[in-house]
């Protein structure tokens, strides 16, 4: 079989990171999530990999992959933003700021724009609730949001500059 | 030893709160701020101890900075305040009065935040070390009486006496189910089977429920100490602790608790020379709600799908790979030290007849004070909500009352004087649950609160048994098409039944639960749906498709609030004019309705 250089350099990470781990079905989830942590997504030849070191079937380890909220089979984008929807931030209008950064972004729950720079998520509690609602982008912070808020924090990580969209 | 304590209790402290809450409030820059100030300070003597500290709770006016033992707490410190704090107060022994909270009534300052009725009318037991300790110092917690019960209990108790004394002592578990603890440890110890496995579940799923984390982040050792005892009780060799992914702060200081517990002697071999042998590993969940129910959480741990299995046979007999074990949540963990210590009669004294001891709530929502609350069991709802909550935000009218996160249900205002335990909330048609509180005012739809609470557990269950599959995606159809302003009358009935169903049918508990936002809702605020469905109209203002929001041109005053609060300019007008509202750009958001003084905005 043929594999290119690149191929290569990252088959080796892989495994450092794979092998750093005992061969047992037991740290399969934390061998994924430090794959997901490194590479912001599970690659199919880290999923392969995986499989062949905890000797288990592919599927095996597919199956959890889609399963567990906290890894991901497609890559994310640079700028990982995060909505809280938990039950605080629910009832204080939580979901408006939702569709706040799909009209800047024109990015949906789950997708990720066509430029791989912003992902969009929501998820179950940050357990923030007292700065509700609340949006952490790239590990920070911003609590007592308003929908006006959006427009500013998602210029901060350079999105959503297109005057016109802004002003719409 | 002694003359490290000697300066502990000399010494001034200053403690700024670290907790989730008060970090994304900027206490980090708070805490490196004071560091900053009091290193280039030349008129202190002795430097005070710094402590960055787990949370206080009281997240809603953080960050918070106490200073010991003058018993002052700053409230809403900001990073300009630094400099003052270390002037004023520390050198100068003056207050900084706009820094203290006032109290609601007298609107006299007060001191410390022991005086205010937010913490007065608590009693801490599981949440005894938080926000007065450094978590990531296992001195301070040794310093606080810390492992001192596993001490006496591996000196002076046997194995089946540790059990009794938590039998002895009703505590139940604290996750969620109630089930009494010493029970479940003594069916653990009382079978054959070799090696036992000790699991503490840190899985906190529930939306709107923190107090798992606040622990695991500010007293971790509280949560090992606990283990450790459970282990000598039960003789188990092994303990596992699965905390939440998304709890990073959790995770770190859980893991360097278990490490100078062992560098301690408190976990390893031979522990404090007693021949109990114990240790911890710490796993990461992988992001699944369902994960936070037992059988699943195994499976997780096992390398598997979080996926349950059917409990003919309890995890006390056949639990992990298969083993006896005793799983237990992070705040019943932090009880039995405290049990062990102190003995079970003092634990039980507080409490009512069916639940013993304390119980933390996160009073979340449409509150004034937000944060976390530990109270004895047997306290009311409206004590809870109005003495210490401060009553519902903004002086809206209290519509309702949601415990016990996805799995619970909605308590009307009609229900206030409830006492809060196990069992009275059962009866309500709700449950305790991990302890979630979340307020509800009039401007909260009930409808869409049950709609939010399926589509979660629609997200969330594992598909494995039909019922709960099935039935949670029917029962969203429903919900969003009455939402939408499409449902029948007959789809009231129609949810009943279902519900009904997986209540009976379902495998485990999130599916057997899982109705209940739905019912609770339909017995407390049916009016609310008849409200969608037959008049088209959501009462609160909330669903998009049956609202429309309208200014009163009588009653405004042209102030402006909702236009400049307005996100996407639909709200036009000249000042001191009545304002219009339109409709054709309204999203529905409901920002100009909060933010009107004079009540103008109204709802068709």
């Amino acid at each position: 079989m043929y594999i290119d250089e690149k191929e290569l350099s990252k088959k080796n990470e892989y495994k450092r990171i794979i092998y750093s781990y005992p061969g047992e079905q037991r740290y399969v989830l934390v061998i994924l999530q430090d794959l997901q942590k490194n590479f912001n997504y599970i690659p199919r030849l880290g999923l392969q990999m995986v499989a062949e070191h905890a000797g288990v079937p592919v599927s095996k380890v597919y199956s959890m992959a889609s399963f567990y909220k906290a890894l991901s089979l497609s890559p994310k984008g640079r700028v990982a933003i995060k909505v809280c929807d938990g039950t605080a931030c629910h009832i204080k209008s939580g979901p408006v700021l939702v569709d706040q950064v799909y009209k800047y972004l024109h990015i949906k729950p789950g997708e990720t724009s066509a430029d791989g720079e912003f992902s969009l998520e929501t998820v179950n509690c940050l357990g923030a609730c007292a700065l509700a609602p609340v949006m952490v982008v790239n590990g920070k912070v911003y609590g007592k949001l308003t929908p006006s808020s959006i427009a500013g924090i998602i210029k901060e990580y350079g999105g959503g500059t297109d005057e016109s969209s802004l002003k719409e | 030893m002694n003359q490290a304590l000697k300066n502990n209790e000399t010494t001034r402290q200053i403690m700024v709160c670290c907790g989730t809450g008060c970090i994304a409030n900027g206490s980090r820059d708070v805490y490196q701020a004071l560091c900053h100030e009091l290193a280039n300070h030349d008129g202190i003597d002795v430097q005070p101890v710094m402590k960055a500290t787990g949370c206080n709770g009281w997240c809603e006016k953080g960050p918070l900075v106490k200073i010991m033992p003058d018993d002052i707490t700053y409230c809403g410190v900001k990073v300009k305040d630094a400099a003052e704090i270390v002037d004023k107060t520390l050198v100068g022994g003056e207050l900084i009065k706009r820094l203290l909270v006032r109290d609601p009534v007298t609107k006299s300052y007060l001191k410390s935040h022991h005086d205010t009725p937010f913490y007065s009318k608590q009693h801490k037991v599981a949440l005894r070390n938080i926000g007065e300790i450094d978590p990531a110092s296992i001195k301070d917690y040794i310093d606080r009486d810390g492992y001192q019960a596993l001490i006496k209990v591996l000196q002076n108790m046997s194995p089946g006496q540790v059990i009794d004394e938590v039998i002895q002592s009703g505590l139940r578990g604290r996750g969620g189910g109630g089930f009494p603890t010493g029970v479940k440890w003594k069916s653990c110890a009382d079978t054959n089977a070799c090696p036992r496995y000790i699991i503490c579940n840190g899985d906190e799923g529930d939306p709107g429920a923190f107090m798992d984390r606040s622990i695991m982040e500010g007293d971790p050792h509280t949560v090992i100490e606990g283990m450790i005892i459970c282990a000598y009780g039960v003789q188990a060799s092994k303990g596992f602790i699965y905390v939440r992914d998304e709890y990073d702060l959790a995770v770190i200081h859980l893991s360097r608790a278990v490490e100078d517990a062992r560098d301690g002697g408190f976990l390893g071999k031979n522990i404090l020379g007693s021949g109990l042998e114990f240790d911890i590993e710490l796993v990461r969940g992988g992001g699944a709600f369902v994960c936070g129910e037992e059988t699943a959480l195994m499976a997780s741990i096992e390398g598997n799908l979080g996926e349950p299995r059917d409990k003919y046979v309890f995890p006390t007999e056949k639990g992990l790979w298969g083993k006896p074990t005793v799983i237990n949540n992070v705040e019943t963990w932090a009880n039995v030290p405290v049990i062990l210590g102190k003995g079970a009669q003092d634990f039980a004294s507080v409490g009512t007849a069916g639940s013993k001891g304390t119980k933390v709530f996160s009073l979340v929502g449409k509150v004034v004070n937000t944060g976390l609350v530990e109270v004895p069991m047997g306290t009311s709802l409206r004590e809870i909500i109005y003495d210490i909550g401060g009553g519902v935000l903004d002086g809206r009218s209290f519509k309702a009352v949601q415990t016990g996160g996805p799995s619970g249900g909605c308590i009307p205002g009609s229900m206030l004087n409830l006492e809060v335990d196990f069992d009275s909330l059962t009866r309500a048609g709700s449950m305790m649950g991990s302890g979630g509180l979340i307020v509800m005012d009039d401007h909260t739809c009930m409808v869409e609160v049950a709609r939010y609470y399926v589509n979660f557990l629609a997200g969330e269950s594992c598909g494995k048994c039909t019922p709960c599959r099935e039935g949670i995606r029917a029962l969203l159809d429903i919900l969003t098409r009455i939402c939408n302003g499409d449902g029948q009358i007959e789809d009231l009935d129609l949810m009943e039944q279902i519900g009904e169903t997986m209540q009976e049918a379902s495998l485990c508990a999130l599916g057997r639960t899982a109705p209940n936002p739905v019912l609770s809702t339909m017995r407390y605020f049916r009016d609310e749906y008849e409200a969608h469905i037959l008049d088209k109209h959501c009462p609160a203002g909330v669903c998009p498709a049956l609202t429309e929001f309208y200014i009163d041109a009588d009653i405004c005053k042209g102030c402006g609030s909702c236009a400049r609060n307005c996100p996407v300019d639909a709200v036009s007008g000249k000042k001191k004019e009545p304002h219009v509202i339109d409709n054709s750009k309204c999203i529905r958001c409901g920002e100009c309705y909060r933010h009107c003084k004079f009540q103008a905005v109204r709802i068709r």
